[in-house]
């Protein structure tokens, strides 16, 4: 517990990081701030006035909140990652840390032997998401300035993204499994919020729903792993929960772990729960670069490594993780390559990196999870933000030419935007490098090191020792290792797909509209030039040691005290030796350069517009369909469960029920009440009758007894 | 026991006397001159016959009740009054007498309020006009 | 002899009420010259709500200094009396405010309707004060005519002459109860005092004595069966009176059945607890119900308040420590709610003669979404809902645990309470509702603006009501230091029931310094 931490001393104790409890608290206030702008202008007293003074003082009040929204949103989060970027420093300055900085701030639910306080902790883990949260985040807030000018829910938005990443804060500080969920609740809230932000669409509001509803089955999992925990252990602190772990029964570390990934795959859309994925790209594009792609998603990969200590004690779940996080990488890949609607290819894409990150963190190499976690938050985060910008483009440009008919996120309309969006343009050819792997930028290392690392523990390794349904752990990762090769080759392909088809190639826009294509204003351009800058140098965070280009393992060091005994369990005895390390980079950035010529080579040729095309049969159509898993479960969960609801629950049971006790119980009441209305008729007579009456009742009542 | 009533009997029987002796004294030395008017009742200058749920002035109220107010809080005095010496004093009486140095003003300080309250709320009336008639 | 030898003494126990009427006294003479100024009664209302915050002061004085007791045992200087009379205090500033837009816009009313409140207001501070019966009955009439004058305080009004005269005959008539008991119990006491009265052993005069007692007792909380004046006075009366009647009359009435009960009549109480029971559980049910067919808004919270009369009455008989302090907190909150949800229907009512009905809070939130907010907090903290309800909870909360917490445990009231309180959802909730979603029909006319008084009284009791529903500490640690404490001369009595009553922490001095 934190007193006891206090007590032993601990190296952070009276630093700088005494204000841990300010990183969730300064986007809160934004969103209060923020909140209250979204109230202010409703609020115009002067019920005397006429329609349209009212009306001019409401415009007036927008537009001073308009600016004050625009220094409060991004402020708060600078302010926010200058105080993560000093705690770092401060880190970094103390030595011996060993142990996480535990901060209580009161007890939350002292329930008998249940005691949970609103506690947050520091250590390496959280620092990093920390930093990654609020910078990413700041990033996209200044992005979200430009891009949402023109809305009308301006304040609104930077209320739920402020709420967003105090939620997100609140999820990677908390000190226990308990404030976690809090924050992981806060911002599931959060992304339906935004992904219905539009919600007099009735498709975005639907989207939100599907999202909320899909992660409550992930959250079951999380609860259920919860009150194992606390009935196994006695707590919901990290520490002490995992010290418990390390005592429990194979079994019941096994199902823990188990429903611990349950929560994963919802929140971290992996298989059979990444179906709300695609569809919550109905919010903003901004929205999709912080929340669903750099920070939220990521939440169940950051949840694994937290919970390295329980994943590293059940071997076989590790095993499931690692097959899943494969499957999906697969599974999405495939779907990417025939999308063309610009977000959803970015989308799929999403799914697959994280099936990626869920292979690194599956296979015990948690650091390499959470570098290739980082670094996709760089590049997908650029990728998106750049997609933003070119759909904000397409939209004005479809504005201006009254185009309201084509749609400005397909990326048949689009072709040759390079020659007005340089910047973007250029921008986001480094982060589709970045993705397909080609060195030495970012993406490379982190992919390369997780694939590298799956193949050395196929061999000698714990993990290789263990099996799952009777097939064993060394060939599923030799298989997981050959699937991530595919995925790798089909990511360089779709990616590069992507650009050719937005930027390249001739103009399809249409003339009308295509006078009016610009490149994004600065406030736009510039984080994703930053973003850029990260995705470029972002290698640098953890380089393989093999590679003589600066100090190497730098994250893998930095995360030691939190998931290096737990990843050393899984790991063994298992390393690669330098002949083998250096062939499967060479087979790696191989891969990447045959996807990409592949893709040049297929998609050279003209694109019809999307008004124009054909609907596509087949196989293609299946799979541009994303195999028609939605549909399929709507045929076989949804619809039935909704029939089921209506007819025999509704109708047969609830309304039943509700005539025969509620309306009538009401009824009756309402009958009583109107009699005694009628009882003294206001008589005042009869109201001294009654008191006498009820004095006699009462000394009646004295003297019977 | 009985004797303490004795004053009371004695001013009873006084009181009657007297009425006895100036009703007969006035039907002795007077003249009278009877007229129909002069033979009614006379009740504040009402006409004493009729319906009883004649209206009359509400002026009337206001004064009746401005008498009963003052009246009522005025009957308040005698038990003061009976107890003055009693409440002169800060401890028990002794011998019907206060010991020397043990004089109190709460006796006179408590009519003082009263009094004060009693002149504020006359005060009011009058500043309200309620004792004017018209 | 007395303190009343001691002039100092008597002094220092009534310096707040002394400091009142003195008040009260100048400003009739003010309202008397009022003359020169363009509108002399609100300028009375607030000088009177100057004299309100001027004896606070004195009370909040009084308070840390420990004072007001009395060595005779007539009066009382221990916590519960000083928070009581900030509670009402708190209640006589929101209605005066009330009072001063009211006057604002009808211009109805005569400069000296501020001073009968400050004159009612004494009377409670005397109810609280006391520890003699005939001190308490005193206190009550002063109260009680004040009251009664002020019920009628729309000359132009025939429905507010009608509920003055109501209330005036029914609460004689009730005063008359009271007096007999006090009478009997005095004849079987030969005291007065509640030390005294605790002291005894109940012969039957003292049971008739003490059942007559409660009937005076439940016609001032307004319990079933002796509520009906209840809605037609509440209804008839001008609303800032009105908040008056439910937030201070009802919060002095309890303050005096609570003492009583607790210090006074307690060796009678295994023949008045089933009795009380029953009055409390017929009062939640019957308040509630009849308040759903209610669509005038004013007779709805009439009912409410019955309704409260019975939850409250629940507490009275929990018996305890926890419960004097439980009583003290609902009367907080809800003295906060009733002076809220008042000050919102006084700007709604503009320009009708008629009172509110729910239907003209139609579409509230599409024309003024404050006032619609501020209601609906006030509705929902007399509903008890946690959080948006504010402190409504916490009071709710308090109360069922002091019954549960009681020697004999409460459960089945308790559960009636609950259940009741389900019952209340169907009326809070209608109007809720009627705000909120119901569009603004186009005849009815657009609320005036807020006037100031008004305003601070909305935001000062939405506030408080929310941020005691966050942190309802401070006030529930003030409400726990309002204790009862006992006189001197209390003894447990044997034979009584096993309940002990909170008298017999006579050894704790907390109370006189918080």
């Amino acid at each position: 517990m934190a007193s006891l931490q206090t007590a032993s001393g601990h190296p952070l104790d009276g630093t700088l990081a005494e204000w841990v409890w300010l990183l969730p608290l300064l986007p809160l206030l934004g969103a209060l701030v923020n909140g209250a702008l979204v109230l202010w202008p409703r609020l115009v007293g002067a019920p005397d006035a006429s329609l349209e003074t009212r009306e001019a003082e409401v415009q007036r009040r927008l537009t001073g909140s308009r600016l004050l929204t625009t220094l409060v949103g991004p402020g708060v989060l600078l302010l926010a990652f200058g105080l993560a970027l000093g705690l770092f420093a401060t880190m970094r300055g103390a030595d011996a840390l060993t142990e996480p900085f535990i901060r209580s701030y009161g007890s939350w639910m002292p329930a008998g032997s249940l005691t949970i306080d609103w506690a947050l902790q520091l250590d390496q883990l959280s620092m990093l998401m920390t930093l990654v949260i609020t910078g990413v985040g700041f990033l996209i807030h200044v992005f979200s300035t430009g891009y949402m000018a023109a809305d009308a829910g301006y304040a609104r938005y930077f209320a739920y993204l402020n709420l967003f990443v105090a939620m997100m804060l609140v999820l990677v500080l908390g000190a226990n499994y308990a404030v976690m969920f809090v924050g992981w609740e806060g911002v599931g809230l959060a992304s339906y919020l935004l992904i219905g932000f539009w919600f007099s669409e009735r498709a975005n509001a639907e989207a939100g729903r599907k999202a909320f509803i899909v992660n409550r089955i992930g959250d079951f999992g999380l609860l259920v792993a919860m009150f194992l925990l606390f009935s196994t252990t006695g707590t919901l602190d990290f520490t002490g929960a995992h010290a418990g772990m390390a005592i429990a029964t194979p079994a019941v570390l096994t199902a823990v772990a188990l429903f611990l990934f349950l929560g994963c795959t919802g929140k971290s859309a992996q298989l059979p729960l990444y179906i709300w994925l695609p569809d919550a790209m109905a919010g903003p594009t901004p929205v999709s670069a912080l929340i669903h792609a750099a920070t939220m998603v990521t939440a169940g990969v950051y949840l694994v490594a937290r919970a390295a200590p329980i994943f590293a004690g059940a071997p076989e779940v590790s095993l499931l993780i690692a097959v899943i996080g494969a499957v999906t990488a697969l599974f999405a890949a495939t779907i990417a390559l025939r999308q063309w609607d610009i977000k959803k290819v970015l989308a799929y894409s999403t799914v697959s990196q994280l099936g990626y990150m869920f292979v690194g963190v599956g296979t015990g190499a948690y650091a390499a999870g959470v570098f290739h976690l980082v670094t996709h938050a760089f590049f997908k985060a650029l990728l998106f933000l750049g997609a933003g910008a070119v759909i904000h483009a397409m939209h004005g440009a479809y504005h201006h030419a009254h185009d309201h008919t084509s749609d400005p996120q397909d990326l048949r309309n689009m072709g040759g935007l390079s020659r007005w969006m340089p910047l973007t343009s250029g921008a986001m050819w480094v982060a589709t490098l970045a993705i397909a792997g080609v060195p030495p930028l970012a993406g490379f290392f982190s992919k390369d090191e997780i694939l590298a690392s799956t193949f050395a523990r196929a061999h000698g390794s714990p993990l290789a020792e263990a099996s799952l349904l009777g097939v064993s752990g060394s060939g599923l990762l030799y298989g997981v290792y050959a699937i991530g090769l595919v995925t790798a080759l089909l990511t360089a392909i779709y990616m590069t797909r992507l650009m050719l088809l937005a930027f390249t190639g001739a103009n399809r826009t249409g003339a009308p509209a295509a006078e009016a294509l610009h490149e994004a204003p600065s406030v736009m351009t510039a984080p994703i030039l930053v973003l850029a800058l990260l995705t470029l140098i972002g290698g640098w965070l953890n380089l393989p040691a093999i590679l003589p280009l600066g100090p190497a393992h730098l994250l893998g060091d930095w995360l030691e005290p939190v998931t290096g005994a737990s990843t050393r369990v899984l790991a063994g005895e298992a390393h690669l030796d330098h002949g083998t390390e250096m062939a499967l980079i060479g087979v790696a950035v191989a891969i990447a350069a045959v996807g990409i010529v592949i893709a040049f080579l297929r998609y050279r040729s003209p694109v019809r517009t999307a008004s124009e095309s054909a609907p596509e049969l087949g196989i293609g159509a299946l799979v541009h369909d994303a195999y028609r898993v939605d549909a399929g479960l709507d045929r076989l969960v949804v619809r039935p469960l909704g029939a089921f609801s209506a007819s025999v629950l509704w109708k047969g049971l609830d309304q039943r029920l509700d005539r025969a006790f509620v309306s009538g119980g009401q009824a009756l009441a309402r009958a009583a009440g109107y009699a005694h209305d009628r009882l003294g008729e206001g008589d005042v007579g009869r109201f001294a009758w009654v008191i006498t009456i009820g004095a006699l009742a009462l000394l009646a009542a004295f003297t019977v007894r | 026991m009985l004797r303490e009533y004795l004053p009371v009997l004695l001013l009873l029987g006084f009181a009657a006397v007297n009425a006895v002796v100036i009703l007969g004294l006035g039907e002795l030395v007077t003249r009278t001159h009877p007229t129909e008017i002069k033979q009614q009742p006379y009740e504040s200058g009402m006409a004493p016959l009729g319906d009883a749920r004649d209206r009359f002035s509400v002026k009337f109220y206001l004064v009746a009740m401005l008498f009963i107010v003052f009246d009522i809080e005025t009957v308040f005095m005698i038990p003061w009054g009976v107890h003055y010496q009693q409440l002169s004093c800060a401890v028990p009486l002794v011998d019907g007498a206060c010991p020397a140095g043990q004089l109190s003003f709460f006796g006179l300080g408590e009519m003082l309020v009263f009094a004060l309250i009693l002149l504020v709320g006359y005060i009011f009336v009058w500043k309200k006009g309620g004792l004017s008639w018209d | 002899m007395t303190d009343f030898a001691e002039p100092g003494a008597l002094l220092g126990a009534l310096l707040p009420e002394i400091t009142l009427l003195l008040g009260t006294l100048i400003l009739l003479l003010v309202g008397a010259w009022g003359g020169e100024s363009s509108s002399p009664t609100r300028r009375s209302a607030r000088f009177a709500l100057g004299i309100v915050g001027v004896t606070a002061v004195a009370v909040v004085f009084a308070w840390l200094r420990g004072d007001g007791f009395t060595t005779d045992d007539r009066l009382t200087g221990d916590g519960f009396r000083w928070a009581i009379d900030l509670v009402l205090l708190l209640g006589t500033a929101g209605a005066l405010a009330i009072f001063d837009t009211e006057q604002l816009r009808t211009r109805a009313y005569q400069a000296e309707i501020p001073v009968l409140m400050l004159l009612a207001l004494s009377g409670m501070m005397i109810i609280s004060a006391s520890r003699d019966l005939m001190f308490t009955y005193i206190g009550l009439e002063l109260m009680s005519i004040a009251v009664y004058v002020l019920a009628g305080a729309n000359r132009s009004s025939a429905r507010s002459a009608e509920a003055s005269i109501k209330y005036f005959l029914l609460g004689a008539f009730a005063s008359g109860f009271l007096l007999y008991g006090i009478a009997l119990l005095y004849g079987a006491v030969g005291d007065t005092r509640l030390s005294a009265l605790g002291a005894a052993t109940p012969s039957a005069m003292y049971l008739v004595g003490v059942a007559l007692l409660l009937v005076g007792f439940a016609f001032k909380v307004g319990a079933v069966p002796f509520h009906l004046w209840t809605p037609d006075v509440y209804d008839g009366a001008p609303s800032p009176i009105t908040a008056f009647m439910a937030a201070c009359v009802k919060a002095s009435a309890f303050a005096m059945l609570l003492r009583v009960m607790a210090e006074g009549i307690g060796p009678a109480i295994v023949h008045w607890h089933p009795v009380v029971w029953w009055l409390a559980a017929i009062t939640m049910v019957v308040g509630n119900v009849v308040a759903l067919a209610q669509p005038n808004v004013k007779r709805m919270l009439a009912y409410s308040s019955i309704a409260h009369s019975g939850y409250l009455l629940v507490a009275v008989l929990a018996y305890s420590q926890e419960a004097a302090a439980a009583v003290v907190f609902y009367l907080l909150a809800y003295t906060l709610a009733t002076i809220g949800a008042f000050a919102v229907l006084g700007i709604v009512s503009e320009g009708r003669e008629t009172t509110v009905t729910i239907d003209d809070l139609s579409g509230l939130w599409h024309v003024r979404p404050g006032l619609a907010v501020a209601l609906s907090v006030c509705l929902l903290a007399f509903f008890g809902f946690p959080i948006a309800g504010g402190a409504g909870f916490f009071a709710k909360w308090y109360v069922i645990q002091a019954a549960l917490a009681s020697h004999t445990p409460l459960t089945v009231l308790v559960v009636v309470l609950v259940l009741a309180s389900v019952v209340s959802a169907g009326y809070y909730l209608t109007a809720i509702s009627a705000m909120f979603n119901r569009p603004r029909p186009s005849q009815l006319p657009m609320p005036v603006q807020t006037p100031l008084l008004s305003g601070i009284v909305m935001v000062v009791a939405v506030v408080a009501l929310l941020v005691l529903g966050v942190f309802p500490t401070p006030a529930s640690r003030l409400a726990a230091a309002a204790t009862l404490r006992a006189a001197p001369l209390a003894t447990p009595v044997a034979g009584t029931m096993t309940v002990s009553a909170p008298t017999v922490a006579a050894t704790e001095d907390a109370g006189s310094t918080p």
